[in-house]
C-alpha cells in the first residue's frame, strides 16, 4: 500500500484498511439508514425467519453438494465435490442477496429498486424479486454486456423490469455501476440500490456478504456430513467477489481449509487485457470502496477483459482485498480460453454446464486436483448455470 | 484565515473540466472567466469514472483524459495561471487521482503552485481527517459539500471541517442543467448558516440569469459548472470567447 493511501483514516465498515464509504454527501443519509435499518433486522427473528422461508420456498435451498465422480477420476487427484448454487431460482447465487435486501428495501418503505448487471444474473434475480414484491424495477447494463448476455435481457424484460443500456466507458459492469449511483443520487428518497456484488460503500459489503454467507454453512455441514472433515480446498471464482466470500466466510477460521479465489486472466497480462487484480491492481477508491483496483499510474480506471461478464470488473471486494494482503485467501487467475476448457469438461463429464465465470473456478480445480492427494477433498463453487452463456459459446466453441 | 474571497456580491465560482478541449485552451478559458467577473476557479481534474456527474462533464472528462491531462498537468495550470491573477483557485477532484499522486504531495505541490483550496467529490466528512490535516498544515482550504438530504448533525460536521466556503449542492442528483431550480436549496442555505459563518456557495444546474439572480438571494456565491462546459464543446476554437459572454449573460 503506498503510504498516500495510508494516510487515509479508518471508519466503521473496514476490513483491515479496506473497504470505507467514498460516495457523494448526497447518498450519505441513505447509506446510514441502510445501516441502521440493516442493523436492526439481522436482530429481528421476524426478518430473519422471512428470509430463510424465501430462502427455502422461494430460491430452492438448500442446493445439493454434488460428488462429482467422473471428474475426480479423470483428475487422478483430490475428491471435487460441487455446490450446486446453479440449481437457484434465476439460476446463481444472486438471488440470495436479492432476496435479503427486498426485505430491507420494503422495511423501508422504498418501492423503487435500481441495480446494475454484469452478466445479467443479479439484473435477473433483481427483476425477479422485484416481481415477486410488487416494486418498481430499473436495471442498468452496459451496452457490451446486453449484447453478450442477450437471453438473459430479455428475461428482465419478461419479469416486468426495464433495462437501461449504458453507453460510456466500456459499456461493461463498472459504466452499469456509474449510471445505477447516478440515478441513485438522483433519486436516493425514494429508491434502493440493490448491489449485487461484496462491493460499494459500507454498509453493503457486509450486507452482501451475510446474505450469502448460507452458501458456506450449508456447504460446511454438508462436507462433514458426506467425508467426516473438512474440505482441504474450496475454490470459487472473483468478480466482486460475492459467492466466493460466501463459501469463503463459514470456513474463515479454520486455518487448514485453504481458500481460493479465481480471477478472470482475459487473454493476457497487460492493462486492460483481464481483469486479475491480483496481477498489478493497487489500492485506489472507486464506486464508494477503498479495495485493490485495476488503474493507471495517474490513478484513472482501466479497461478490463474478460470473456464472462460477471468477472469483468477493475475492483476487488474490499474484504477479499484483506484476505489477500493477510493470506488467509489465495489469488489466482484463469484465461478465456481455460474457462471455455473447463466449461466443456465439466459439461461432458458431469453433465452439468456452469456459467462462464464458475468455469473459471473449474479450470482452476482442474489445474490443481491431479497434484493432490486422494485422501483431499476439494469443494468447487458452482455458482452459476451456463444457459445464459450459449450465444457466447456459439461464437467460441465449434462443436 | 480562509485564502478564498469572494469580491463580487453574489461571488461567482466557475467550474471547469481541465484539459477540454486542451490544457492551451482551459488556460485562456480560465483567464478569460476571471476577466468577465469570477471570484473562485475550480480546476476539475477528468476522472474516468465520475459518478457524480452528469452527461455534459462525463464527455468533457473522456475528453480531457483522451489527451493525457493528469492531475500534474492540472496543478502546472494553476500555477501558470496563479502568475497572472489573484483569483481563488480550486483543485475539483475524484479522490483516486488524488490518492494514487498521494495526498502529502498533491498538498505540497498544490501550496506551492498558489492553489487556495481542494474539494474531493467522494470523500466525506468521515474519511477526511488526514487529509484535512495534511492540507492544513499546507495552509490549503478544504471545501466540503452539503446536500439537501444531509441531516442537521452531518451538516454541523460538514461545516467544521470546512475552510474557504460551503459547497451546498441544490437538489439530490448529478451536475447538469435544469430547467427549474427546486425549493431545496434555499432551505439548506438556512440550515448550513446555523452551524457556519463561512460564505455558502450553491451549485448544481444553474444555467441563466433567473436563475443566478434567485441563487444569489440566499446564497453569497453561485456556481457555474456544467453550463460553462457546455459552452466549451459548443463553441470548438472560440471556447473563451463563449465562456466570457455566458458570465456577462448570467451576472445580467
Amino acid at each position: 500500500m503506498s503510504s498516500a493511501a495510508k494516510k487515509i483514516q479508518p471508519i466503521a465498515g473496514r476490513f483491515g484498511a479496506y473497504g470505507g464509504r467514498y460516495i457523494p454527501e448526497t447518498l450519505m443519509a441513505a447509506l446510514e439508514e441502510l445501516e441502521r435499518e440493516y442493523a436492526k433486522a439481522r436482530r429481528d427473528k421476524k426478518f430473519r425467519d422471512e428470509f430463510a422461508h424465501l430462502l427455502k420456498n422461494y430460491a430452492g435451498r438448500p442446493t445439493p453438494l454434488f460428488f462429482a465422480r467422473r471428474l475426480t477420476e479423470k483428475l487422478g487427484g483430490a475428491k471435487i465435490y460441487l455446490k450446486r448454487e446453479d440449481l437457484l431460482h434465476t439460476g446463481a447465487h444472486k438471488i440470495n442477496n436479492c432476496l435479503g435486501q427486498a426485505l430491507l428495501a420494503r422495511r423501508m418503505g422504498k418501492h423503487r429498486i435500481i441495480a446494475e448487471t454484469g452478466a445479467g444474473q443479479h439484473g435477473v434475480a433483481t427483476a425477479t424479486v422485484c416481481a415477486l414484491f410488487g416494486f418498481e424495477c430499473v436495471i442498468y447494463m452496459g451496452t457490451e454486456d446486453m449484447r453478450r448476455q442477450e437471453l438473459n435481457v430479455f428475461r428482465m424484460k419478461l419479469l416486468g423490469a426495464e433495462v437501461r443500456g449504458v453507453d460510456s466507458g466500456s459499456k461493461t459492469l463498472k459504466d452499469a455501476i456509474n449510471e445505477a449511483m447516478r440515478d441513485w443520487v438522483t433519486n436516493v428518497r425514494t429508491t434502493h440500490y440493490l448491489l449485487g456484488s461484496v462491493l460499494g460503500a459500507h454498509p453493503y459489503p457486509t450486507m452482501v456478504r451475510d446474505f450469502h454467507s448460507v452458501i458456506g454453512r450449508e456447504a460446511r455441514a454438508q462436507i462433514l456430513k458426506a467425508e467426516g472433515k473438512l474440505p482441504s480446498t474450496i475454490i470459487a471464482c472473483v468478480g466482486g467477489g460475492s459467492n466466493a466470500i460466501g463459501i469463503f466466510h463459514q470456513f474463515l477460521g479454520d486455518k487448514r481449509v485453504k481458500l481460493i479465489g479465481v480471477e478472470a486472466g482475459g487473454r493476457g497480462h497487460e492493462l486492460g487485457e483481464h481483469a486479475a487484480r491480483s496481477w498489478g491492481g493497487s489500492p485506489g477508491v472507486l464506486q464508494g470502496a477503498y479495495s485493490y483496483v485495476l488503474q493507471d499510474s495517474h490513478g484513472q480506471i482501466a479497461l478490463t477483459h474478460s470473456i464472462s461478464a460477471g468477472l469483468d470488473y477493475p475492483m476487488l471486494g474490499p474484504e477479499h482485498a484483506a484476505l489477500f494482503d493477510s493470506k488467509r485467501a489465495e489469488y489466482v487467475a484463469a484465461s478465456d480460453q481455460e474457462a471455455l476448457d473447463a466449461l466443456t469438461t465439466l459439461s461432458r463429464l458431469e453433465g452439468i454446464i456452469p456459467a462462464l465465470e464458475s468455469a473459471h473456478a473449474v479450470a482452476e480445480c482442474i489445474k490443481r486436483a491431479p497434484k493432490m492427494k486422494k485422501s483431499d477433498v476439494v469443494i468447487v463453487n458452482i455458482s452459476g448455470r451456463g444457459d445464459k452463456d450459449i450465444g457466447i459459446l456459439r461464437e467460441n466453441l465449434s462443436l | 484565515m480562509s485564502r478564498i474571497y469572494f469580491q463580487h456580491t453574489p461571488g461567482l465560482v466557475v467550474y471547469v473540466t481541465c484539459g477540454d478541449p486542451n490544457i492551451a485552451a482551459t488556460r485562456q478559458i480560465v483567464l478569460g472567466a476571471i476577466e468577465a467577473g469570477a471570484d473562485v476557479i475550480e480546476l476539475g481534474v477528468p476522472f474516468s469514472d465520475p459518478v457524480a456527474d452528469g452527461l455534459v462533464i462525463q464527455r468533457a472528462s473522456e475528453r480531457a483524459l483522451k489527451n493525457g491531462t493528469s492531475l500534474e498537468d492540472v496543478l502546472h495550470l494553476a500555477r501558470d495561471i496563479r502568475k497572472q491573477s489573484s483569483a481563488g483557485l480550486v483543485i475539483f477532484s475524484y479522490l483516486n487521482p488524488i490518492m494514487r499522486f498521494g495526498v502529502e504531495r498533491f498538498a505540497g505541490e498544490a501550496a506551492d503552485a498558489g492553489v487556495d483550496a481542494a474539494l474531493v467529490t467522494d470523500l466525506t466528512v468521515e474519511e477526511a481527517d488526514d487529509y484535512r490535516r495534511i492540507m492544513k498544515a499546507h495552509k490549503l482550504d478544504t471545501i466540503f459539500l452539503a446536500a439537501p438530504t444531509s441531516t442537521d448533525k452531518r451538516l454541523k460536521k460538514i461545516a467544521e471541517a470546512s475552510s474557504g466556503f460551503v459547497y451546498a449542492v441544490s437538489r439530490t442528483g448529478v451536475t447538469g442543467m435544469q430547467k427549474q431550480l427546486p425549493t431545496d436549496a434555499k432551505d439548506l442555505v438556512r440550515r448550513i448558516r446555523k452551524y457556519t459563518k463561512l460564505p455558502v456557495a450553491v451549485g448544481f444546474g444553474i444555467s441563466n440569469a433567473a436563475q443566478f439572480a434567485e441563487v444569489s438571494a440566499f446564497a453569497d456565491a453561485v456556481v457555474v459548472g456544467s453550463a460553462i462546459v457546455q459552452a466549451v464543446e459548443q463553441n470548438p476554437g472560440r471556447e473563451p470567447e463563449a465562456v466570457t459572454a455566458l458570465i456577462r449573460s448570467l451576472k445580467g
